[in-house]
């Protein structure tokens, strides 16, 4: 990946970031945390490796993402909007009555979204059948799903896991947002998932390592995963819970909290200030 | 009439016969020859996957294939689709409105011998109460044909219980049976007292309008195979008519036909209704047959029951 592309698609991750932001503001509500730990995995996706084409949201040939993992709507839905599958502005209308921008992610009305979700651990499973649709028509297309590492806890994720390997989906991708905090607290506190790669390939998945806020990083374990035949794939992603705004970095009020006055000045001028730097 | 077969083997069938079209999808959970949808699995095997027992995951696997514009079946005892898989099915399918078809098979009382585990008696409760959802329960193997073409032509999410014992078909007899998905079919008329029923009581219900007839009561007996939506108008039009309901059902008293057909009539039409049921509590393990028996889903209640409504109109 050259340079001028990662750094591209690092600017998008931060304006999905400031978006996202303001959008929680706006709402009074949402979650900070796990939407920002996942905006380079979006943006990779969105700008740069999934076959979709905005004017035509439904295309039947087009690669599918789930958002198992439904509350991280904030950078998401900025994604889809930066991506040109709706207004830009209409972002600051999130969580809002009168909004298509529902708290969790929804399909029906938001274009560009391919599941809608929100009750833990099913993503995969939808994900997974998608993909063996794909395979069962004889499409080339691809699937991505991400979860959270608490997530991982619900019993249906392995489930999944069994049948995608079961099935040979090499056309599917799962991320697993490794960020080490769940709502109550340290996912190795509330519940050890550890080792989630060993455990993915006892299942009979391909596992790949890679820091999930790099971009290049990720950008080279989907090519990897491409090359891979006959198993799906999952990216066990190191990210930071509440990336790129220090005063939200790895802190776990941060899951669902909503910044004061204050800190979304604060976090907001962080943000700016790494756009500009991006752009300059 | 007259042939003996079961809802769960009718339905496997039609889904066989039916099933040329590209868009039908199978899934099971390791009950394929239980929910008979092993049928379309021999005719259809690049269409037919065996998830193993994992009804969650199948369920939601089945939505995954409709976002794709597949017409999904997926199956297991009503007990684990209903029952396991109702999270599943309001979040996966029904919210998103997607083409699922989740079949309950072996439900109600009758799957016998293997006790109130496996006796799903609230899934036409559990699955009535999601917005969106169509919610069948045919009386015989006619009936359950007709469900599955109907619910293949139907774009978006069913719910379908079939039962595991063989039971008389009936609907055939009836000149003027016409399946139609949220229309009730009166398939006896009469002036006294209504017993609307689903599912087997509609055989054990045209048996009691007989006996009712013995005595000179005129009994109409209605065939309610869609729980929801609900054919309102026909349940209204029997309360202003005859004045007194009977509901018939292999299901909790609770939240399925008894409950659908009383919130339809209390606003516009209050007349005495009795319902006919499992009254709120676990099956014992026994033959189907005495389980009906013992539990009062026979001819003779629901008489006994329809006389009660009488004897409480205004």
């Amino acid at each position: 990946m050259d340079a001028a592309k990662v750094k591209s698609l690092n600017l998008t991750a931060a304006k999905m970031r400031r978006h996202a932001l303001e959008a929680i503001q706006c709402a009074n509500s949402g979650h900070i945390g796990g939407s920002f730990s996942i905006a380079e995995i979006l943006s990779v996706l969105y700008f740069d490796r999934m076959r979709i084409d905005p004017k035509n949201p439904r295309w039947e040939d087009r690669d599918r993402f789930v958002l198992s993992k439904g509350h991280c709507t904030p950078t998401t839905y900025s994604a889809l909007a930066l991506r040109g599958f709706f207004p830009v502005e209409d972002l600051k209308t999130f969580r809002k009555i009168d909004s298509n921008l529902s708290g969790h992610i929804e399909m029906k009305h938001v274009p560009g979204v391919d599941m809608s979700a929100g009750s833990l651990g099913q993503g995969l499973s939808v994900a997974t059948g998608m993909a063996l649709a794909g395979k069962t028509d004889g499409k080339n297309y691809r699937v991505y799903a991400i979860t959270g590492d608490g997530e991982i806890e619900e019993g249906q994720i392995w489930e999944a896991a069994m049948a995608a390997a079961h099935f040979k989906l090499d056309n599917l991708v799962l991320f697993v947002d490794n960020n080490q905090l769940q709502l109550d607290g340290p996912v190795s506190e509330v519940m050890s998932v550890n080792p989630i790669d060993e455990k993915f390939r006892a299942f009979g998945w391909n596992a790949i390592n890679v820091d999930g806020n790099d971009v290049e990083a990720l950008s080279a374990a989907l090519d990897e995963a491409e090359k891979v035949s006959g198993k799906p794939t999952v990216l066990v992603c190191h990210t930071v819970k509440g990336k790129g705004v220090s005063i939200f970095e790895n802190g776990v009020k941060w899951h669902g909290g909503r910044p004061t006055a204050e800190e979304y000045k604060t976090a907001y001028a962080e943000l700016d200030a790494r756009i500009a730097e991006l752009e300059g | 009439m007259g042939e003996k077969i079961s809802t769960r083997v009718a339905y496997g069938e039609a889904l066989r016969d039916f099933g040329g079209d590209e868009r039908i999808v199978a899934l099971d959970a390791d009950l394929s020859t239980c929910t008979m949808s092993c049928y379309f699995g021999e005719k259809y095997p690049n269409r037919f996957f065996n998830i193993g027992i994992a009804e969650a995951n199948m369920i939601d696997m089945a939505a995954g294939f409709a976002t794709t514009g597949k017409i999904a079946f997926c199956h297991s005892f009503a007990m684990f689709t209903a029952g396991r898989g109702y999270d599943q099915v309001r979040n996966s399918i029904a919210y998103p409105h997607l083409n699922v078809k989740v079949i309950g098979s072996h439900a109600g009382l009758t799957v016998g011998e293997d006790g109130a585990t496996h006796q799903c008696i609230e899934d036409l409760s559990l699955m009535r109460t999601i917005p969106g959802m169509v919610v069948l329960c045919p009386c015989d193997a006619n009936e359950a044909r007709e469900a599955v073409k109907a619910m293949i032509a139907y774009d978006g999410p069913c719910f379908m219980r079939t039962g595991r014992t063989a039971l008389e078909t009936v609907t055939d007899g009836f000149s003027n049976y016409k399946f139609e998905i949220g229309k009730g079919v009166t398939l006896v008329e009469g002036s006294d007292v209504t017993i609307i029923a689903t599912g087997l009581m509609v055989q054990e219900s045209l048996k009691a309008a007989e006996l009712l007839k013995a005595e000179g009561i005129n009994a109409r007996v209605i065939d309610m195979h869609t729980i929801k939506p609900l054919d309102k108008e026909l349940v209204i039009k029997a309360a202003k008519e005859t004045g007194a309901i009977v509901t018939a059902e292999e299901h909790n008293i609770i939240g399925g036909l008894g409950s659908a057909v009383c919130e339809a009539i209390c606003d516009e039409c209050p007349i005495p209704v009795v319902r006919v049921g499992v009254q709120d509590e676990f099956g014992r393990s026994g033959d189907a047959g005495a389980l009906l028996k013992l539990y009062g889903l026979t001819p003779e209640n629901v008489a006994e029951k329809a006389k009660l409504a009488i004897s409480r109109k205004a």
